[in-house]
């Protein structure tokens, strides 16, 4: 059975360092996928890779059954892979409404599209709704740079969405978030359409165990371990790594 | 409210400033009249400079080169062609638009301070063969004698400052009106957007290089169209009209007013220009001690620009940027691992 995300055999070195050395990882329509592992054990480079930000030495990736291993972010991107950044990455001087449709604009559907200013109100169709499942329609018109850290955080999730993926990548999205917003961000993962498949960076076990089905544990650049959140909680092999990768 | 009673405060202004402009060949002599429309132009030029400075995130110092590129094709048109106002004008910013095109491989890949070296680099070099191009140019001298200029097809010749001025400056409106719509639609979004994150922009799938090299065009179509009124107001053109220190006023201009606005681009391209050229008569080698204070004054307190000082003026509960709170640490997840 193939993949929507199919990556095969991925190195990437940094001078002697190999931060991920011969990864292989398989993400399928509509998974929650999980990446967890010590400090250092190449979650993030592998995001990377999979975005499009850092191109690996060796390896290929495949998304929806063709190669993206020589595409950039931006094509990626409008192809339906979506990330969402460790701090969030939105634009301070714009709204919040224009934020979610600048992130929309690149696979807007709309039929008059070839109408001076018809996307653009197609973008804007879309934000409206997309804000108010953030529930940041009070701050629609705010500038981002002035929205609280949890703000942000539901932000960027409402621009991922508004770009229609059918990958999100979340690296560490519960980070500097208080408890209550953590719960907040918990409902609105859990309530994301089945439609979109997620691959989760994340150190908060609680949470890797609350949204996935499925975990990849990293460590020192190799898989360690692949299974349900059930078969990685008891596993004493992974139990190991994450007591040696803290120490 | 606060807001909505500034931003009428400001339409007010800016009303008041255009009639003022219209009525002003009327109330101010002949020589004044001639500055004024030279100064609209570089204020055009000014208005291009803040597109792709402000708006765009491209600081620039070469935007005499397409300024130049424009009133040089202007000049030969309306010597040699059509003393036609709309041909020329067509033929300026086609002209203008032509040489950033042919600079977009140089300009849109790079980022900052490298920027303003390859800009400032491509004005020199334009200002050089403009000195050395005798047969089309008249290098050093540049060209004079050019026959004025009629608006449309029927009309008669521009004879008078007055009636120049009121050319130039319904061009001027009609071009920043151009140029406030566009800022207004898509492109405008992408471009703002990608002053403040460009990494953000792309990871959203956009091409930022296509959205940045329709920028730099669109900058060098209205320094060409620019180019065509300094032509029409002085009727003489030469190198030395598009040195680096016209570079560095317009650059000087557009940080003065506020380099993310249009407005703010006009006044302060229009009051560095009036400066150096008022103060020429007034204070005979003064002018660049005044203009150096003025920016100096500008950066300290008005960090934003003229157009923008209001934003020293928000209240405290609305900080202009909140700080991303420290990441969280991995220590927590043994614990969890373990539950």
């Amino acid at each position: 059975m193939t993949g929507l995300l199919e990556a095969q055999d991925v190195r990437v070195r940094y001078g002697s360092l190999a931060a991920l050395d011969g990864v292989d990882l398989c993400i399928h329509d509509g998974q929650r996928h999980a990446l967890i592992g010590p400090n250092g054990a190449g979650k993030t480079t592998l995001l990377n890779v999979l975005g499009g930000s850092t191109k690996p030495q060796r390896g290929t990736v495949r998304f929806d059954g063709r190669d993206v291993g020589r595409l950039g972010p931006a094509a990626r991107a409008r192809r339906g892979i979506n990330r969402i950044h460790q701090r969030p990455a939105v634009f301070p001087t714009l709204t919040a409404t224009e934020n979610v449709v600048v992130a929309a604009l690149p696979r807007v559907i709309s039929r008059r599209g070839w109408w001076p200013g018809g996307r653009r109100r197609a973008a804007q169709h879309q934000a409206g709704p997309l804000l108010d499942q953030m529930g940041l329609t009070a701050v629609a018109a705010e500038p981002a740079g002035h929205l609280a850290h949890g703000q942000r955080r539901q932000l960027e999730i409402a621009m991922a969405l508004a770009g229609r993926p059918r990958l999100l990548l979340l690296d560490e999205p519960a980070a500097g978030l208080s408890a209550i917003e953590v719960g907040r961000l918990v409902e609105l993962l859990q309530a994301l359409p089945r439609a979109v498949a997620v691959l989760l960076v994340e150190h908060r076990l609680d949470l890797v165990y609350a949204l996935s089905d499925t975990v990849t544990v990293l460590r020192d650049g190799r898989t360690l371990a692949a299974g349900t959140p059930d078969e990685i909680r008891t596993s004493p092999l992974v139990r190991q790594a994450y007591a040696e990768g803290v120490a | 409210m606060r807001d909505e009673v500034i931003r009428r405060a400001r339409g007010g202004v800016a009303a008041l400033v255009l009639v003022g402009l219209v009525v002003a060949p009327w109330v101010v002599d002949e020589y004044t009249t001639a500055i004024l429309a030279r100064t609209l132009a570089l204020a055009l030029v000014g208005v291009s400079v803040a597109l792709l400075t402000g708006v765009a995130g491209m600081p620039t110092l070469g935007q005499t080169a397409p300024y130049a590129a424009g009133a040089y094709a202007c000049a030969v048109v309306g010597s040699r062609i059509s003393d036609v106002g709309v041909v020329q004008l067509v033929v300026a910013a086609g002209a203008g638009a032509l040489l950033a095109a042919l600079t977009v491989p140089l300009v849109v890949h790079a980022r900052g301070v490298i920027v303003l070296m390859i800009t400032l680099a491509i004005g020199e070099l334009v200002v050089i063969i403009l000195g050395r191009w005798r047969s089309v140019t008249g290098g050093t001298d540049g060209l004079a004698g050019i026959p004025a200029v009629r608006p449309f097809w029927g009309l008669p010749p521009l004879a008078s400052d007055q009636a120049r001025y009121l050319y130039a400056l319904v061009v001027v409106a009609t071009l920043v009106g151009a140029v406030l719509v566009l800022l207004r639609t898509r492109a405008g979004l992408v471009l703002r957007a990608g002053r403040d994150d460009e990494a953000r922009l792309r990871a959203s799938g956009h091409r930022v290089a296509l959205h940045l090299t329709g920028a730099h065009i669109a900058a060098g179509a209205i320094a060409g169209a620019a180019g065509s009124l300094l032509v029409v107001a002085q009727q003489y053109i030469s190198p030395a009209d598009f040195g680096f220190d016209t570079s560095a006023l317009l650059l000087l201009g557009v940080v003065i007013g506020g380099t993310a606005s249009v407005g703010g681009a006009l006044v302060g391209a229009a009051l560095v220009i009036a400066v150096r050229d008022w103060l020429f008569g007034v204070l005979p080698g003064h002018a660049p001690l005044v203009l150096g204070a003025l920016f100096v004054a500008t950066v300290y307190l008005l960090p934003t620009g003229v157009n923008r000082a209001r934003g020293r003026l928000r209240p405290p509960s609305a900080p202009a940027h909140q700080p991303d709170p420290p990441v969280a640490q991995d220590q927590a997840t043994v614990a969890e691992l373990h539950r």
